[in-house]
């Protein structure tokens, strides 16, 4: 330590809080002290509209009137299947694909490049674009769709059984790559001794890949899937532009509703109510989550 | 080369065939995009026939659209203008239209790059500073701050956007660049930090002390040898914020309507007469994301390396 007091210059100490002070600042303005805000407007009956008004303190009042209201139930079971599908369907073709491009063939790793391009896109413009391909007139999807089956007209966005569909597919196709990437990283992880030993041991290719490489894989894919979970309960700006929440509320979201109560209807106390609940579910179950996936990394 | 590996190799045939498919599954996952990129090279008739034309003429309709507000004319009027003066203009004309000014389109192309680099720039040098400080020095609740540091990443946009919106309306920072790049840099610095301290945790210490027994002060230790060193961390955090600060929407929609709005909130409103201008959407699209994917194909190794690395750290 007393080495150290020879050096010109801040001492460490001050240099380390110059260093943190900022971010941590910039941090608590923006970030901290708006999520205070909003838990205090929660318990308000506050319109930003109106801003002569003093807001009442109402207590639970705003959390009651969220939680009896059966829409918000609505809007959840609609997020509920979106999440569903989407991390199911991404696990699978995610983790299919990593296991492919892990044969390290030729060109590889331009494929993976182009295969991950779609998640780099903005999502709200990838949405605006979706609409063209979903036309039913004149759009391309179902016009390959017609292609190979013929369903006669159809209206992806338009029709209420199938616009919790058409999010699905755009959300798989943009993110899919995520998984992908997550997985393969996994993949490259296992030590080859692992299937040294095994092949050693007259392990069948079957078996290395139940006893060997799926378990190695797992806590990756797992990971992966907890970052899109967190990312599609929050979805909103990609379903926005290529449904709107419809038709009807078919797909309304439930940040898509947060986001009608808190800037079309400027119900600031009740949509204040209703993010921290939202918040305080991300936040349960992603602890949960966590917990459960450190159990099975252990094993 | 490792050649007791070899007999773990895939056979040359599972390696043919995974390389089949994943060819099948890229060509399908790129139609979507190339299919924008064409549909902006045709005219307004052609987007709209169907079948979908896969051959079709060039036109650079939908760019014309793009960057022009025009408006619809009789004949007899179209008729007593003088000849038009260059190709976009009897384009325009030939559309029975006359061209009454440029689009809002480049400002709002500008404003998402002044924002993009603005808040780019100040979230890599903040999250830098504070990623050396995590990984040098005793910090104290230094995995606490870390965790809090992170965790601000869970809240849904839209639950702090009305806080942000008052505060920032009393602050005169709505509707400004500097007001978006703020709240963007603080929306990326959580994932800057948390990368580039891995990358600071890998550098040795040894060479920062070196410099300082040297004569260097810490300070100038830090910028003189570590930053150039975290060169590539920087590169691979720095795409991070771009992409992020670039594709953002939720923000900048409600946050933003006149001055600083930026494209992503701009680009549904080109729909243009009768909902049915896709070239010009087209167009629009085209040019916001030729960027990135530009930037993905060059970047590639700091970036799939970053996407693995930030996911697979604790």
């Amino acid at each position: 330590m007393s080495v150290k007091k020879k050096f010109k210059g801040l001492s460490d100490k001050a240099v380390a809080w110059l260093f943190i002070g900022p971010s941590v600042f910039l941090l608590l303005a923006i970030n901290i002290y708006p999520l205070i805000y909003a838990i205090r407007m929660s318990f308000t009956n506050f319109y930003a509209n109106k801003i002569g008004r003093e807001p009442q303190f109402v207590g639970l009042k705003n959390y009651i009137k969220v939680l009896n209201k059966e829409a918000i139930w609505e809007k959840m079971q609609v997020t509920a299947n979106f999440m569903f599908w989407t991390l199911l369907l991404q696990a699978v073709i995610g983790l299919g694909l990593a296991l492919l491009l892990n044969r390290k063939f030729k060109g590889n790793e331009l494929l993976t490049t182009l295969i991950v391009l779609p998640m780099m896109l903005s999502p709200a413009v990838v949405g605006v674009f979706w609409t063209y391909l979903y036309n039913p007139q004149v759009g391309l999807f179902n016009y390959v769709v017609n292609f190979f089956y013929d369903f006669g007209s159809f209206d992806m966005i338009g029709s209420s059984e199938l616009a919790p569909w058409s999010i699905v597919i755009v959300d798989t196709w943009m993110w899919t790559p995520f998984t992908m990437l997550i997985c393969l990283a996994g993949l490259r992880s296992v030590p080859n001794y692992l299937y040294e030993a095994a092949e050693v041991d007259r392990a069948s290719k079957w078996q290395q890949f139940i006893y060997i490489t799926l378990p190695s894989v797992l806590p990756f894919l797992l990971l992966a899937l907890l970052f899109r979970g967190i990312e599609n309960f929050k979805m909103f700006d990609m379903v926005v532009e290529l449904t709107s929440g419809g038709p009807g509320s078919a797909t309304e979201l439930a940040s898509i509703n947060l986001k009608r109560e808190a800037f079309e209807k400027w119900k600031t106390g009740y949509s204040s109510a209703f993010a921290v609940i939202l918040f305080v579910t991300i936040f349960g179950f992603g602890n949960v989550y966590v917990k459960v996936m450190n159990k099975i990394k252990e094993r | 080369m490792d050649t007791s590996r070899s007999y773990l190799e895939p056979s040359s045939f599972s390696k043919k065939l995974a390389a089949t498919i994943i060819i099948v599954y890229t060509v399908i996952t790129l139609i979507p995009i190339s299919w924008m990129v064409m549909t902006s090279f045709k005219n307004v008739n052609s987007a709209i026939s169907y079948p979908p034309e896969v051959l079709f003429e060039p036109s650079l309709e939908g760019y014309v659209n793009l960057f022009t507000n025009r408006s619809r004319q009789s004949q007899e009027y179209l008729d007593s203008l003088p000849a038009p003066e260059n190709w976009y203009e009897e384009l325009v004309r030939s559309r029975e239209m006359v061209i009454t000014g440029p689009s809002k389109f480049l400002g709002r192309y500008s404003n998402s790059m002044i924002i993009g680099f603005g808040s780019t720039f100040a979230s890599v040098f903040l999250g830098a500073l504070a990623a050396y400080a995590f990984s040098r020095f005793r910090v104290p609740l230094k995995d606490d701050l870390l965790f809090f540091i992170l965790s601000t990443r869970m809240f849904p946009p839209i639950a702090v956007a009305v806080p942000i919106f008052i505060m920032y309306r009393k602050l005169g920072l709505g509707d400004t660049h500097l007001g978006m790049i703020i709240l963007y840099t603080v929306v990326n610095l959580s994932l800057a930090v948390w990368l580039l301290k891995g990358f600071m945790d890998e550098i040795p210490k040894e060479y920062e002390e070196a410099a300082m027994i040297d004569g260097y002060s810490r300070l100038q230790a830090f910028f003189k040898v570590v930053l150039p060193q975290a060169m590539t961390g920087i590169a691979a955090t720095a795409i991070f914020c771009m992409i992020f600060s670039w594709n953002e929407y939720a923000f900048a929609v409600l946050l933003t309507q006149f001055n600083a709005q930026t494209a992503p909130p701009f680009i549904p409103t080109i729909i243009g007469e009768g909902g049915l201008d896709w070239p010009a959407i087209g167009a629009g699209t085209t040019l916001f994301l030729l960027p990135v994917m530009i930037f993905t194909i060059i970047l590639r190794k700091h970036l799939l390396r970053g996407i693995t690395f930030g996911a697979v750290r604790k």
